[in-house]
């Protein structure tokens, strides 16, 4: 029978896998992707949990972080515009001026 | 009656759990895949199907209203804008896997394991049980079950997100601005501007006097030259552009004043692509 901690193990699976992509990829964009799959991993953690005690509290706080993570993404992906219009690249390597 | 509740209530324990492992096989093979494809667009795609398998699972756990807010919102928006941004940046751009700083793969396979092994001990210390009998709250009253926590109990962090959204949209506008540093030219100096470049004229269009017109066939000038100006610089820059003699038979020679009957060109394999360009 699955229960909700199936679902939670398949949460932290799928955060795992996106925490790992933040930190091997290096185009900013698949950063951003990684960062967006940790999110949904949580998310699914927390409908997990509110199925798990039967109440809806859950679901809006999951539905809040869609909201934010919709805010995130329009104010990340227009500073990668901009980072990609005065550096030409979306390499997060490339982005080394406070280096030296 | 709603979707949710057929899926989820009317679905046997097995369909359940078979839904629920090909989904899981589905959304973690995807996820690895995004991780690992070399191509932007095709982790963008991969992305998409890991949260459309994450949508039905929102189904299987009784959350409809979140599972179409996860198709609409994070599939529909959230992943177009990801495109959209992936066609500006540049889509032929790879990204090589290649370790760059020493010893990096090592150290996140290392977190990565120690982080697996941390939520897996800390979840599986907690024991969850099954899930709760509940009421109406995850049959037909789900919609309105959200509805009135986030108007009632969550109503100051609801207008604290139309808060953070209107910020965003200004934020992405400020961000996305680019300051015009040169002043807007008149159309005196766009006319003159034309005129001294030695392109009074449009650029000629592909395949003019060519065998076909497609967009990849370079017109001909009048001596048989192909012209350069008339293939867009996206197609040639990538190295799609053909050249006169390489998609049919070669030129016949014309005489001047001959016109040629419909069929003498001698190439009736591809006489239907002819058709088709006209």
């Amino acid at each position: 029978m699955i229960g909700p901690g199936n679902y939670v193990a398949l949460s932290v699976i799928l955060f795992v896998i996106g925490g790992v992509g933040v930190l091997i990829r290096r185009n900013a964009i698949i950063i951003f992707m990684c960062v967006e799959l940790m999110l949904n991993a949580v998310n699914l953690a927390f409908v997990a949990f509110a199925r798990l005690h039967g109440n809806l509290d859950g679901q809006v706080i999951a539905f809040f972080v869609m909201v934010v993570a919709a805010a995130e993404v329009v104010v990340g992906l227009a500073i990668l515009t901009s980072l990609f219009r005065s550096r030409r690249s979306a390499s997060v390597d490339d982005a080394n001026l406070l280096k030296y | 009656m709603n979707h949710g509740m057929v899926l989820a209530a009317g679905a046997g324990a097995e369909t359940q759990t078979l839904a629920f492992w090909i989904l899981a096989v589905v959304a973690v093979a995807g996820a690895l895949g995004m991780v690992l494809a070399r191509r932007a667009v095709h982790c963008a795609v991969l992305l998409a199907g890991v949260m459309l398998s994450l949508a039905i699972l929102y189904l299987l756990l009784g959350a409809p209203f979140l599972a179409f807010v996860q198709v609409i919102v994070y599939t529909g928006a959230v992943l177009m804008l990801f495109l959209f941004v992936l066609m500006i940046v540049g889509v032929s751009s790879r990204d090589a896997i290649v370790e760059t700083i020493k010893g990096q793969w090592l150290w996140t396979g290392v977190a990565a394991i120690g982080l697996l092994v941390l939520l897996a001990l800390t979840i599986g210390h907690a024991a969850i049980g099954p899930a709760a009998s509940s009421g109406t709250a995850y049959s037909t009253g789900n919609l309105q079950g959200i509805a009135r926590l986030i108007f009632t109990t969550y109503v100051f962090p609801f207008e604290v997100t139309s808060a953070l959204l209107i910020t965003a949209a200004l934020g992405a506008m400020v961000l996305a601005h680019r300051e015009r540093i040169t002043p807007k030219p008149t159309q005196r100096e766009l006319a003159r501007r034309r005129l001294t470049a030695g392109q009074p004229t449009p650029l000629p269009g592909p395949g003019t006097y060519a065998r076909h017109n497609a967009a990849d066939m370079p017109a001909l000038l009048p001596d048989g030259s192909p012209s350069k100006l008339s293939v867009s610089p996206v197609i040639s820059g990538r190295g799609f552009e053909l050249q006169p003699g390489e998609s049919g038979a070669p030129l016949p020679e014309i005489a001047p004043g001959e016109v040629l009957p419909p069929d003498s060109d001698g190439s009736a394999p591809r006489q239907d692509e002819h058709e088709g360009a006209r």
